[in-house]
Order: C-alpha cells, then structure tokens, then sequence
C-alpha cells in the first residue's frame, strides 16, 4: 500500500507520515502539485493521497483537479489537510474530487475518523 | 484531592445520576472540578466541596453533578450505528409506518447535540421521501448546561473536524463567525428537553428508535434493569434499541434479544 503526502511544510509532512505509516502504508512526499504529479508518475498504484490547499508552483485544488483528470488515478482516495476553513472552498474541494476535507489544525484521531469514512483503512461507509 | 471530598463528590453524584466513581476515578473529578472552582470563584476543590457541605442541594451542588456527568461525543461515533440505521432500520422503519408517516426517535442523553443531529442529517440525506413525513427526534439529557449548548446547533471547528463528513458539512451547516451552525431545517428537526435517567420520566410517547449510548455503563446493576424496564415499555413492539459498544441488556433484561446489523448490535423486543 502506497500513500503519498503532498505539503510545502517539511514539519507537516513529518506529522501526517507518523500518523499514516502505521496503518501499513509505504509513504512517499511532495513539496507541491507538480511533485506530488511527478510521484505519482513514479509510484502507480497509489491508493491515498494527503494533500495541502496553498502551495508553490502548484496548489492542490489545481492538483486535485489534474488527478482527477486523469482515468489511470480512477479510485485512489484523495484527501485534503488545509487551514482554509471557508464553506465554498470546501464545496469547490468536493466538487473537484475531493474524497474528504479536514480542516488544521487537526488531531490524529481526526484524519484516522476522516480516512474511516472514506473506508481507508477501515469499513467503508459509502 | 483529600479523601473526604473525594467521598462527598462520589456520594453526591452517585445519589443525583446514579453514577458510580471508583476510587481511582480520583483524577477525573479533579480534571472536571478544577475548572468548575475557578469559574465559580473558588480557590481549589477543596473550598468548592467545603460550600457545598454547607447547605442543602443548591445550584452549586447542580453544577458539580453536571461536570462530573459530562461525557465526550462527536458527530457519527462509532459509525457502525449510523450504518444499521441507514441501511436496515430506516428502511425497514419506513415501510412499516408508511400509512401512519410518521417516526418517533429519542436520544437519551444527549449530551452536546451531535448524535440528534446526526441521526437528522442522515435522514434529510438518505431519506428525501421522509419529506412530508411527521418526524420528531427527542434529545434529552440530565444537564441544563450541554442542554443550552445543543439547542443552538453551533460546532466549533475541533467539533466539526470529528468525525463529520465534508459533504454534511457544506450541505447542512453555515459560518456563524468562527463557529458553524446547523441549518434551520435541521435544527427544527429535534426538540431538546432535560431528563434525569434516575428520575420519573416524563410521560413520553412510544418511540421507534430509541439512541441511549455510552451512559449506562457508568450505572449499577439495579439501576441499569430500571432503565431498561422503563425503556421496554416506551418502545413499540417492532422498535429498534441502540446502546453503545460495551453495552448489552445481557443478564439484565431478557424482553431484548441482539441483533448484528452492518456490525453494530441492535435490541429488539422479544
């Protein structure tokens, strides 16, 4: 299982791997859109992405948006970690492809409820 | 915190709620009093308990009873229900009352909201056809405070990053400055009114679903068969009972029988 963290901050990237990785996943890091594009390139069968909102170069909604694109990323579940706290965003998120949205600051428990929903990890509960 | 005040708070919480606190439980009535004394004024625990054993049950002794009472929630906890609702109970609910439209859903304690709340937004969102439909969620609970609390329908943002999915959250909530607020349509869904699980209940309707999770672990045995009775003679013979994950009416009432619907156990009636 591949899982991929896309996010400008080092710290944060740092925070999501500790509380990704011992669910199994092998974790792979992106500093932007067009890197965390580039791993996914690299690393086919990614099944989850982590992604921050505002970032250089790219940003995730612009990320999202190219992933979701793309027919050979079909069922990989994307999720975005962002302060953006604004309603519209959010729904923009959604619309884009966005499996589920958690606002920072967050808590481990948090993301693992957020990945329970998604059935990541854990049952589904679509 | 000395012994005898430990003894005063066991005693008074375990005679208004039936609540019963270990020894060990010492630090817990320390981390939910210690913020009670300095709201209130006081200096430590210790004057808190020294007032409340001047004088007969006061506002005070009410506060003291509710802090201690007071237990975590979040939207969608534990999940599986919420899954045995929408999938099994609902539908099979549904069809049963559609010549009456009508269901009759109670939450007992409550707490701050989440889990009326939740059961309303699953049903606007799964159950469109509920529309014209007479729906009514009781939410009780013993404490005034989280009573308050729950009645506005206001989260803040720790509250809505539990366990909540994003699509209920942009559908059915609205900034309400740093805070986010459940629409009206949601909130009029439900009506929020105090009840002591220990104490004569109310007269209250027969109810299809009845929610009491996660509270009757903390009772003794006798007042755990008393709720139970009481229950059994609110729900409808075809009703459905949900406790939380370390709950059972096992050697406690034998008018329930256990079910596994989508992973979580649900009582019926016998």
């Amino acid at each position: 299982m591949h899982a991929l963290i896309v996010d400008d901050s080092r710290a944060m990237r740092h925070i999501l791997r500790k509380i990704v990785e011992p669910m199994g996943f092998q974790i792979a890091e992106a500093g932007n859109g067009l890197e965390g594009l580039e791993r996914l390139n690299e690393i086919p069968n990614m099944e989850l992405v982590l992604v921050d909102w505002n970032m250089p170069e790219m940003n995730g909604f612009e990320f999202v948006k190219a992933v979701r694109a793309n027919p050979a990323y079909t069922g990989m579940k994307l999720v975005m970690v962002t302060t953006e706290t604004e309603p519209s965003k959010m729904a923009r998120a959604l619309m884009a492809g966005v499996d589920e949205f958690l606002m920072k600051p967050f808590t481990s428990e948090m993301l693992l409820d957020k990945l329970q929903l998604i059935g990541v990890g854990m049952p589904s509960m679509a | 915190m000395e012994t005898a005040d430990f003894e005063y708070v066991r005693d008074l919480v375990r005679k208004r709620s039936a609540i019963v606190l270990e020894t060990e439980k010492s630090y817990l009535v320390e981390s939910r009093l210690t913020p009670l004394a300095r709201r209130e004024g006081f200096g430590s625990i210790a004057e808190v308990v020294a007032k409340l054993r001047m004088s007969g049950f006061s506002t005070l002794h009410s506060k003291v009873v509710e802090a201690m009472t007071t237990n975590e929630t979040s939207f969608f906890r534990d999940l599986q229900p919420f899954e045995a609702l929408k999938k099994v109970v609902l539908p099979d609910l549904i069809a049963k009352r559609s010549p009456v439209r009508q269901l009759r859903i109670w939450c007992a304690a409550c707490s701050t909201g989440q889990e009326p709340y939740t059961v309303a937004m699953l049903i606007k969102e799964n159950f469109p056809q509920l529309s014209g439909w007479d729906i009514k969620i009781l939410a009780t609970d013993l404490s005034t405070q989280v009573l308050e609390k729950a009645k506005t329908g206001c989260f803040n943002q720790v509250e809505i990053n539990r366990g909540l999915p994003s699509t209920y959250v942009v559908k059915y909530f609205e900034r309400a400055g740093l805070n986010w607020q459940l629409k009206q349509t949601v909130r009029e869904m439900i009506e929020f009114r105090p009840l002591n699980l220990i104490e004569a209940w109310p007269v209250l309707n027969p109810m299809d679903i009845v929610f009491i999770r996660n509270v009757l672990i903390y009772f003794d045995v006798q007042t755990k068969k008393e709720i139970f009775g009481k229950i059994k003679r609110l729900l409808r013979p075809d009703g459905y009972l949900f406790l939380g994950g370390a709950e059972s009416t096992l050697n406690l009432d034998d008018s329930f029988v256990r079910s596994e619907i989508e992973k979580a156990s649900v009582y019926r009636l016998r």
